[in-house]
């Protein structure tokens, strides 16, 4: 009984600077809450703040990410010289395919120029990219994105799309001076127009926190078989057309998924790619011909 | 020294270690920090620097701003409310306190991702961050109380 009351005199014997700080905690509150509802509704100057944190924090971050990237590439060494054995047999077997699929392959080149050559084909825009390395990993239970260390100054825009080892792995989503939020596609607020590669049926890639995103809106009568690849369509002409995405997997629940082509879960280095958009059909207009739609 | 340690925590929660699932099992370091301070040194991490460390957590992580940062609030003021009974407590009890604040800040976390994102988000990935949030802890303590006997005695 006396301890208590002690503890509760305790609690009374701070009382005006407790108060002034439950004051402050509350007003502070508030304001979280204020940033979370004008973030929600894309604020600007939510943005300019994301904006302007994660630019001061780049070079802090680069230079930390330098040695764990170091220790990690010593620990790679080490499994790889374990590994070299079955690695070595796997590629001999690998070569002796891809020989085959070279000949296939200058035969088909010699007769696509010969092909463009009679149509007159112009061939898909040729893109640039940034190289940027990734500097900050958001890819908690909520979110998935990662932050990468170009920005406008390197060319970054918002929308641009974002690729690892010629594959898509999202899009720019906030650009800063020197950095740039990078959404992954796997995030629940991605989604990217593609098609199947093989039947040019259309589809969206909806993004739900899983590391498989799910292809929905498909046409009724599509059909889609597992292994299929994906590929972005560029509808929407936000993203450029012809990106690799992943193969269609079978869902357990009915649908299909799409693993993506690349691991995100090792996302070292990526590739911004700086593509001019199809101009509105508006601007478009002047242009002969009613291109696909 | 409270506030180095803090946003020391927050980066490493986010630098990108190449480990294969990392990412998501990635404890909440600043949630333990800011549990630790409010309950031994309140007067050295005022609610100010809660709201930036939260603030800069949130913008890194790229969580809706404002989210992690009013979790982080009202742990920080549930704890300091409490901090005279933690204060002299035997270890576990810390500990299973630390327990309900981290399961109650990760309750909080989903909630506001979920209602922001307009649809119940699997809250499996969640509930494991937690889980490994409250398993680093006495690790994390123990650290802490060697940074914490190093201070100057004083509020």
């Amino acid at each position: 009984m006396e301890f208590s009351g002690t503890r509760i005199i305790a609690r009374f014997a701070m009382p005006l600077r407790g108060r002034g700080q439950r004051f402050v905690l509350g007003s502070l509150v508030i304001v979280g809450f204020g940033f979370m509802l004008l973030g929600n509704s894309g604020a600007v100057f939510v943005e300019r703040m994301q904006v302007a944190v994660a630019d001061v924090a780049t070079p802090i971050l680069e230079t930390i990410v330098h040695p764990v990237a170091a220790v990690d590439r010593g620990i790679a060494n080490i499994r790889e010289i374990f590994a070299m054995r079955s690695e070595n047999t796997r590629l001999r077997q690998e070569v002796v395919r891809l020989r085959a699929w070279r000949g296939a392959a200058h035969k088909l080149a010699a007769e696509n120029i010969t092909f463009r050559g009679m149509l007159g084909y112009q061939g898909p825009p040729r893109h640039s990219f940034i190289t940027a390395r990734v500097i900050a990993d958001g890819r908690g239970p909520f979110v998935k994105s990662v932050l990468v260390n170009a920005g406008a100054r390197q060319g970054a825009a918002k929308g641009q799309a974002v690729i690892a080892s010629g594959s898509l792995v999202g899009r720019v989503t906030v650009a800063g001076a020197r950095s740039a939020r990078v959404l992954l596609l796997t995030d629940l607020n991605s989604r990217i127009p593609v098609i199947v590669e093989e039947s040019r049926t259309r589809a969206i890639l909806v993004g739900d926190n899983s590391p498989w995103p799910a292809l929905r809106y498909l046409p009724e009568a599509a059909v889609v078989k597992p292994g299929q690849r994906i590929v972005t369509s560029g509808h929407g002409g936000i993203l450029p057309p012809g990106l690799p995405v992943g193969r269609v997997v079978a869902a357990s629940g009915g649908g299909f998924r799409v693993q993506p082509l690349v691991n995100l879960d090792r996302l070292e280095y990526l590739q911004i790619v700086e593509f001019a958009p199809v101009p509105a059909p508006q601007a478009a207009a002047g242009k002969a011909g009613d291109g696909p739609r | 020294m409270p506030v180095g340690l803090s946003v020391v925590f927050v980066l490493v929660t986010v630098v990108p270690f190449p480990i294969p699932g990392y990412a998501a099992m990635v404890p909440m370091l600043a949630l333990a920090s800011v549990f630790f301070w409010a309950i031994h040194r309140p007067g050295l991490l005022p609610p100010v620097v809660v709201f930036a460390i939260g603030l800069v957590q949130d913008i890194l992580t790229g969580a809706l701003v404002g989210s992690g940062t009013v979790v982080l609030l009202l742990v920080y003021g549930v704890v300091v409310s409490q901090r005279i009974f933690f204060r002299d407590k035997s270890f576990p009890v810390v500990w299973l306190g630390f327990t309900m604040v981290a399961l109650g800040a990760g309750a909080l976390n989903w909630l506001f991702a979920s209602a922001f994102a307009g649809q119940v988000i699997p809250s499996g990935a969640a509930l494991f961050q937690v889980l490994v949030t409250i398993a680093i802890y006495p690790s994390l303590a123990w650290i802490l109380h060697r940074v914490h006997r190093l201070l100057p005695q004083r509020a």
